[in-house]
């Protein structure tokens, strides 16, 4: 890389010191605010930190606002798509590892379906759960995001880079092909499960379209739409907003700044061509 | 013996389901925007009668539309370059740096990307609040005598102001792609620069932007057909207004589908938006070939 002397690497350091901090400050914002009172929000006189710190806006979401629905939903939720990273697994191990009739029209049809924006099919979804009777379910929530055409080429990348003989001394012991994906091919793929692992994870956390647009009763939202129709009925409750705010963020941003190592890392195995 | 079964029994699931939720529906999609389909038809499928171009015809006539249009085009000329060159500059000075400070900045900057957009678009609106004693920017404004602002009430800045969420949401990932694509710039590149003498900026305009472009062509397409579809952030924090000033084509067919359940007139819109996308990729894949000639 190119030579730099101490001073320009402190003088960056700097400048990214300075960006970094305004990146981060709307979360700190929202941390401080979510412990302050709303009146203390609203009062002329502000500080930083809270006068009086409090648990009650937490308290609120969870005793009388259904908080607690939401969240055992958004749990649901996101376990049940963890059904969708086995499948693309699966896709993936079929697309590196078989020759078979039909196998680059399909693979080029999976890649194109990337394209495909997410307006088009939103119409046409809904109808197609609405006719099948699963809106306002659990399985109608997942099933129209649980398979990833990245996710099953990010697989296919990663199986193909395993050498074919690890498969054939499974078969030669006269293994079936389901035992050669389970029990000799997934447990080498366990870099590649970690990265899609967490972000499976952390995308079932986050969803947010499908539950708005599959759930019209309230005992099947998530803490992304419980989140957003706060904002509409508790829209002058900045500090129970900002609440709401961080039970969704903070935990996602722990398991980031824990896992980060295999997120960042992860990201170099799709950089590779 | 590898079974000839097999592949189609791992493929199965997984192309059954992106069929169902991805192929078909465009095909049903253009069916549906020749029709009149709304929640009545949704009950009763003999009330649905074809329109024939009828929804085409109107929904280019619509004035909410144009404005939708004219939104989004302000949107993505105004985001696609800030996204490309804040996260090219950030992935190119952390490269510079090279130590475990500096990759810590990496998770900093990244942070933004993987947290819910309901949650940090209500965070924004809070940040964006037009009283110099809720809002913190209005605040911080206060502090040097200016303002107060109208982010979200003063249709000339509610664009900008949805804009800086986005590409504060955005860095992250595609920082993330131009240090991958930095890792691999071989250093005897820089090292015959240096004994020629080139200075370091030379160096970065004439080695290191230049190998960046495979991934700066992809950053681009992404960036491009992500902006085309802007939608959480005018969904959650202005709903389209004050005055349709930050409604967004995506916007325009959510709340026209699923607010007032027209769903012919939104599906027209949809598939006028997916035409966009393909045009704009094709755009940039020529443009591309053009530069590698």
């Amino acid at each position: 890389m190119i030579n730099v002397d101490r001073k320009t690497k402190i003088v960056i350091g700097i400048v990214l010191a300075v960006w970094g901090a305004f990146t981060i400050i709307p979360f700190i914002w929202m941390i401080l605010s979510a412990f302050k009172t709303n009146a203390e929000i609203v009062s002329l006189e502000q500080n930083v930190f809270p006068e009086q710190w409090t648990f009650d806006n937490f308290r609120i979401l969870f005793e009388r606002l259904n908080f607690d629905v939401y969240f055992i939903n958004t749990v649901i939720i996101t376990a049940l798509s963890f059904i969708g990273l086995f499948l693309n697994a699966m896709a993936g191990f079929a697309f590196a590892h078989y020759d078979f009739k039909g196998k680059e029209f399909l693979f080029m049809l999976v890649l194109a379906t990337m394209m495909i924006p997410g307006q088009v099919t939103m119409i046409p979804v809904y109808l197609i759960l609405n006719q099948l009777s699963l809106t306002n379910t659990y399985l109608g929530i997942v099933l129209p995001t649980l398979t990833s055409a990245f996710g099953i080429f990010l697989f296919r990348q990663f199986f193909s880079s395993i050498s074919e003989e690890f498969f054939e001394a499974a078969r030669l012991d006269g293994a079936s092909e389901f035992y050669v994906f389970f029990r000799v091919a997934l447990p080498l793929s366990k870099p590649i499960l970690a990265v899609q692992g967490i972000l499976t994870f952390i995308g079932g956390w986050n969803s947010f379209l499908w539950p708005l647009i599959i759930a019209n009763d309230q005992k099947y939202y998530t803490l992304s739409v419980g989140l957003q129709l706060l904002q509409g009925q508790h829209a002058s409750n900045h500090a129970l907003q900002m609440a709401g705010a961080a039970f969704m963020v903070i935990p996602i941003l722990i398991m980031f700044i824990v896992l980060q190592k295999y997120i960042l890392t992860g990201f170099n195995i799709s950089g590779e061509k | 013996m590898k079974s000839k079964k097999a592949p189609y029994l791992f493929l199965a699931p997984a192309i059954f389901l992106l069929f169902v939720f991805s192929i078909l529906p465009i095909f049903l999609a253009l069916f549906i925007s020749f029709t009149d389909m709304s929640l009545a038809g949704l009950a009763d499928y003999s009330r649905i009668s074809f329109v024939g171009i009828g929804n085409y015809s109107k929904i280019l006539d619509d004035q909410v539309f144009i404005t939708a249009i004219k939104n989004t085009l302000f949107y993505v000329t105004l985001g696609v370059p800030l996204v490309i060159v804040l996260s090219m500059t950030i992935a190119i000075l952390i490269k510079l740096g090279e130590n475990r400070y500096f990759s810590m900045m990496r998770v900093v900057f990244y942070s933004p990307s993987i947290t819910n957009i309901v949650a940090v678009a209500l965070v924004w609106t809070f940040l964006f609040n037009p009283s110099q004693n809720i809002g913190l920017l209005n605040q911080l404004l206060a502090l040097v005598g200016l303002g107060p602002i109208g982010w979200l009430t003063n249709t000339d800045i509610s664009k900008i102001s949805l804009i800086i969420l986005a590409v504060w949401r955005a860095i992250g990932i595609n920082m993330l792609i131009f240090s991958a694509a930095l890792q691999s710039i071989p250093d005897s590149m820089y090292e015959a620069a240096q004994l020629d003498g080139a200075s370091r900026w030379q160096q970065i305009w004439k080695i290191t932007i230049p190998q960046l472009k495979f991934s700066t062509f992809f950053v681009v397409v992404t960036t491009i057909i992500g902006w085309l579809q802007f939608f959480e952030e005018p969904f959650v924090m202005t709903d389209g207004g004050p005055l349709n000033s930050t409604i967004s084509v995506a916007l325009f067919i959510y709340r026209n589908g699923f607010q007032l359940n027209n769903f012919g007139y939104a599906a027209a819109g949809s598939l006028l938006l997916f035409v966009a996308i393909i045009i704009a990729t094709i755009v940039q894949l020529r443009i591309q070939k053009v530069d590698t000639k």
